[in-house]
């Protein structure tokens, strides 16, 4: 198998993982911050919490697979290659940003980097990805597709039709789901009977599991089997990941429907505090080398920061250029 | 060289040469290519001509993905009401994403769909629903009235890099007429003065054209001279065509088979009193279905459709009748 926790907790991926997933937590709290300022203007999503996620399954793939993601997708966008300043240049509306400021956070699009988009509508790239999954193996090649969705999205009709195709034209797409127990406000149990979101797809015949979402190298050791086995025709596989939201669904929530967790329960839970200390356990990092991935994180959001407050906003005239190719 | 086909077969005829002329032209639909005897898997493989489930959502969806990829797909519905189970994918999905993104990706997409079925089909498969897409920006809507047009539009659609619906209608379905035998093209956005005229302009859409020249080979018995327009594209719209010819008549009557107030003669009526105000010798006249659900029997569908009678008489009516000075 490509990556087994033994693997990917050695040395550089550990490194790299880490990395990946304080990038994501330094962006997005800046983002927060920015959301309060007004500087980034609409609404916000943030995925503190669930960066395990996007950094186990996105290290494995390449740049020539695509990546669809849901309303909470800046974690998917910056670990599939979106430079953060591109992504921070969207979020503040101008000319500089991923998509020209025209699409904002929850429409995220990189095409150079292979993230073919955030979504406003739960559920509604579900079939898109399977469309690009298709479109590889026509291509001929062993490319594959990825779309992160949360667990409101399986409810929808849109799943079960694109979930049923998939398995009958044995497409190379990863479904991953990313269950984090809250469907907006809503707690899942206030919405299905089926406890697991890997269940399911159960009589669909491919390949599922359940893990601990907020366990990178648990994440990244099951999507390493699946990535392998899509890339050899065996898709399309479901990968349920179990994780915590730590923010409201939306920048601004009151969150009156749940009690806060602890601090010190979320010590416990906090992917970035997990691998620090696995890290620390296994010898492969140190007090300074921890402390220097966060301090270089932090900077270089800055740097977007400054990037993007430095880029005009777009003109009128672009408008009337982008509604037909 | 051109030889008569019937208005369904000639559409038939644009795809098939269109998978032909390009290797990225794909075909969905329920019910397609099933055996290997079908003339489009006999001549393009199952991996290009896929027959789906009863799952438009998905099978939209999944089009789009494969139009990101660079494919063209050119997906058969049938039934235009079949659209209307996967509005996401139609209005809010295909057509935003080159906006969306900044002009990052194309969508170049073909949804044929079958409309005004008004032979007996009742409320459900008749609907003439092309007025909810004509204002969906990005989104490029066809009619085609004739065999000819019906084949070019379709050539245009596939080749255009942009989500197109081509509407065709169903009481057209065995209508003959001339079609060329090779490559033929009709530009989208183009309205065609199908009979000139200097007393009154009709605009006719998809199979009101035909009544329009039927009544309008009426009035010139009795000494009226009507120019007929066929709008054949719904988005973009030929306004300057339509205004031209209402400076040269002065009066105006569109005949549309669709309900009135969801119709697109609603909308050519509104751009004429905006723009073309001046040119105006009596009030703009709709003849158009009721507002009410089609309903199945015989009689009665004829009673809510527009007719000859009905729109001799609206222009009976508009060249009588004067603008107030």
């Amino acid at each position: 198998m490509a990556a087994g926790p033994a693997e990917g907790l050695d040395g550089g991926v550990g490194l790299e993982l880490l990395r990946t997933m304080w990038r994501i937590r330094a962006f997005e709290e800046r983002v927060g911050e920015l959301t309060r300022a007004n500087e980034v203007h609409g609404l916000v999503h943030l995925s503190v919490g669930q960066e395990a996620v996007a950094a186990g399954v996105c290290g494995l793939l390449r740049a020539d697979d695509v990546a669809y993601s849901n309303h909470r997708a800046h974690g998917h966008a910056i670990a599939k290659g979106a430079p953060l300043r591109t992504v921070m240049a969207e979020l503040m509306g101008r000319v500089a940003g991923l998509c020209g400021g025209l699409g904002g956070s929850m429409h995220l699009v990189d095409r150079e980097h292979g993230f073919l988009g955030a979504t406003g509508v739960v559920g509604g790239n579900v079939p898109l990805a399977l469309g690009s999954a298709l479109a590889g193996r026509l291509a001929g090649g062993d490319q594959l597709a990825v779309v992160f969705f949360g667990d409101g999205a399986v409810q929808g009709g849109i799943f079960v039709e694109s979930v049923n195709l998939a398995a009958l034209w044995r497409v190379p797409l990863l479904l991953v789901c990313e269950n984090n127990g809250f469907t907006e406000f809503t707690p899942r149990s206030a919405h299905t009977v089926v406890e697991r979101v890997s269940d399911v797809v159960a009589p669909y015949d491919f390949a599922r599991e359940t893990v601990d979402g907020n366990d990178v190298a648990a994440v990244r050791e099951a999507c390493a089997r699946f990535v392998a086995g899509a890339r050899a025709g065996e898709g399309p596989f479901l990968l349920e990941c179990l994780t915590h939201r730590l923010r409201g669904h939306y920048e601004g929530d009151p969150q009156r429907y749940r009690q806060a967790l602890a601090a010190d329960e979320w010590q416990q839970l906090d992917p970035i505090l997990r691998l620090q200390r696995t890290g620390t356990g296994e010898g492969w990092l140190d007090h300074d080398s921890q402390a220097r991935l966060e301090t270089q994180a932090r900077e270089e959001v800055e740097d977007a920061v400054r990037y993007a407050r430095e880029s005009p906003f777009p003109e009128p005239a672009t408008l009337g250029k982008l509604v037909y190719a | 060289m051109a030889r008569e086909l019937p208005y369904i077969a000639a559409i038939g005829e644009a795809v098939h040469q269109e998978m032909a002329r390009d290797d990225t032209v794909l075909y969905f639909g329920q019910n397609l290519g099933l055996t290997d005897e079908d003339p489009y898997v006999k001549a393009f493989g199952n991996d290009r001509v896929r027959v789906t489930p009863i799952s438009e959502t998905a099978e939209i969806g999944m089009a789009v993905g494969t139009a990101f990829a660079g494919y063209r797909p050119v997906v058969q519905l049938y039934m235009a009401e079949f659209m209307l189970v996967a509005m996401d994918q139609v209005v809010n999905e295909a057509p935003r994403f080159y906006g969306m993104t900044g002009g990052q990706v194309k969508v170049p997409l073909v949804l044929q769909a079958g409309y005004g079925f008004t032979a007996g089909w009742a409320g459900q498969h008749t609907g003439t629903i092309y007025g909810m897409f004509m204002g969906v920006p990005g989104l490029k809507v066809v009619v085609p009235s004739t065999p000819a047009d019906a084949k070019g539009l379709m050539t245009a659609a596939i080749r255009d890099d942009n989500p197109v619906i081509l509407f065709h209608n169903y009481l057209l379905t065995l209508e003959h007429g001339d079609v060329p035998e090779g490559e033929h093209v009709v530009p989208i956005g183009e309205a065609a003065v199908v009979r000139e005229g200097s007393d009154a302009t009709l605009v006719g859409i998809g199979w009101t054209v035909g009544k329009a020249l039927a009544a309008a080979e009426q009035l010139a018995g009795e000494g009226v001279s009507a120019e007929v327009i066929d709008v054949r594209s719904l988005a973009p719209l030929d306004t300057a065509t339509i205004l031209q010819s209402v400076e040269k008549t002065g009066r105006l009557v569109v005949v549309d088979q669709a309900t009135r107030h969801a119709s697109a003669a609603a909308i050519i009526a509104a751009e004429v009193a905006s723009e073309g105000f001046a040119s105006l010798k009596a009030p703009v006249d709709l003849v158009t279905a009721l507002d009410a659900t089609i309903p199945y029997s015989e009689p009665m569908e004829q009673y809510l459709l527009p007719d000859e009678t009905k729109i001799v008489a609206a222009v009976q009516q508009v060249l009588g009748a004067t603008v107030a000075a």
